[in-house]
């Protein structure tokens, strides 16, 4: 039996742009080799710029988006106030090293707009917590190898939103299609201050 | 200590002894290392954060905050040095705030040993703690089973073989400020070049009596090059099928305001009528 990371299968990217963020993932939903279903979306929202993206063992993909719909649904009656990604990136952070002993098999990103400033916010996960901020870009799932590979080429700072969603979109694609796991169409979220554009990408059914 | 939870160990547990491996965590397989010199403390750790043989962060922070005058050097499991270092730090600043006295290293060293050696090694933090508090200047290694040692010069991590050959040719007693930092940042850079768990910054910190200074990326002795290639595509390469915007002011097709007329005169509840 192979790793619960790799039994679903999964991509998720996400990418700094000039004052805005890009958060892409694929949509395949697979039982080992056999695909079960091309419309298994990884990327969450929890407020108007809080993008959570959850790749690794589906059950848990859900259960995990389900169980930070509810806390974040308590921080904000508690508040009175969204929650700000910085905030959000520390709540996961803390609810996975809960499961320090027994962990979700999951390895988030978090990508959104500071609140005040309108700053791009991205980080990414271990499943037990650590968090790792990246200035670039931060990659998670089955794809993570050719992920980075396609990353560390095509992204560069200060990319508009057109072009943000240019270099995401392709270094998503075409990571997922050297992975047997990944693909089957995809979602690309383009956050800006006053606006979020979701796009579904034409992607290789195969 | 808040506890940790459990519940997902069985199923872990049960999914493991069928053969599935365990999780990946992030490791910072590390160059960290200590030295005392006269009047101070100073400690370095490089700045890369590995997962299996990938890179995860080529710029991560391994010095962590335990007191104004305390800091860590943490090497091992990545989570496990964050958030020991984050509980005792907590721990120490109640325990500061209750006894109003400044804390001390040998305080925050025997809650992290108490801590580790009750996870009996699982915890998987290794590290280095120094600070200056009322009665010296203090320098420990603390590792994930418990034990601690206490020694004027120190080394951890998957590179501190490679450090440790740089103090044991070049240490001397009574360093000066200045030298000890050099010191610190060559057996760091030993790390960096010749340990392959280690590599891009040096982060240094010296903490005397007076004031902590934190000296991140002290070195950058692997800064990438400008790019003389770009392959920003052009508008329109990818194919889209579907394309849905959600601006602000179009939130109000969503939600819509009514303007509820005010109560005027007594306030008086109404469950009586």
């Amino acid at each position: 039996m192979s790793s619960p990371f790799s039994i679903n299968g999964g991509a998720c990217v996400a990418m700094v742009g000039k004052d805005c963020v890009a958060i892409a993932c694929d949509l395949r939903l697979g039982l080992q080799a056999l695909t079960v279903s091309n419309n298994f979306p990884k990327i969450f929202q929890y407020g108007d710029h809080v993008f959570l993206g959850l790749t690794g063992l589906a059950t848990d993909v859900t259960t995990v988006s389900d169980l930070f719909r509810y806390k974040v649904n308590m921080y904000r009656l508690r508040e009175e106030r969204h929650i700000a990604p910085r905030t959000f990136a520390n709540l996961v952070s803390s609810s996975l090293y809960e499961r320090r002993f027994g962990p979700w098999f999951v390895s988030p990103v978090v990508a959104g707009l500071e609140p005040k400033t309108g700053k791009p916010f991205i980080c990414g996960f271990d499943s037990i917590g650590c968090i790792d901020f990246a200035k670039d870009f931060i990659v998670s799932g089955t794809a993570t190898d050719q992920l980075f590979g396609m990353c560390e080429s095509l992204w560069e700072p200060n990319l508009g939103p057109d072009e943000l969603f240019e270099t995401i979109s392709q270094a998503l694609l075409n990571a997922v299609d050297r992975d047997a796991l990944s693909g089957w169409g995809a979602h690309v979220y383009i956050i800006e201050k006053d606006k979020v554009t979701k796009r579904l990408l034409k992607g290789r059914q195969d | 200590m808040p506890g940790f939870d459990f519940s997902n160990y069985n199923r872990n547990a049960a999914l493991h002894a069928r053969g599935m491996p365990l999780p990946k965590a992030t490791s910072t397989g590390t160059t960290i290392v200590g030295c005392i010199f006269d009047g101070g403390v100073v400690i370095a750790a490089d700045t890369r954060a590995t997962s299996g043989p990938i890179v995860a962060d080529k710029n991560c922070e391994k010095l962590h905050y335990i007191s104004p005058n305390i800091w860590c050097a943490g090497a091992g499991t990545a989570a496990d040095t964050e958030f020991t270092t984050a509980i005792v730090s907590s721990q120490l600043e109640l325990h500061a705030l209750s006894t109003g006295r400044k804390p001390r290293v040998v305080t925050c060293m025997t809650l992290l040993k108490q801590h580790l050696f009750r996870y009996q090694g699982y915890v998987g933090a290794y590290l280095v703690v120094a600070g200056v508090d009322p009665t010296g200047t203090h320098l420990f290694t603390v590792h994930a089973h418990g034990s601690t040692d206490k020694l004027p010069y120190v080394t951890m991590g998957s590179g501190s073989l490679a450090a440790m050959s740089v103090f044991e040719t070049q240490w001397k007693p009574q360093l000066t400020r200045d030298e000890a930092v050099k010191l610190c940042a060559d057996a760091i850079e030993a790390g960096i070049w010749n340990d392959l768990g280690s590599g891009s910054n040096v982060d240094v910190a010296v903490i005397t009596a007076e004031k902590t200074t934190l000296m991140r990326n002290y070195l950058r002795p692997n800064e990438r090059t400008q790019k003389l290639g770009r392959y920003v595509f052009e508008k329109g390469t990818t194919a889209v099928l579907n394309e849905k915007i959600i601006r602000k002011e179009d939130l109000s097709k969503f939600v819509t305001v009514h303007d509820l007329p005010t109560e005027t005169g007594d306030d008086k509840m109404e469950i009586d009528v």
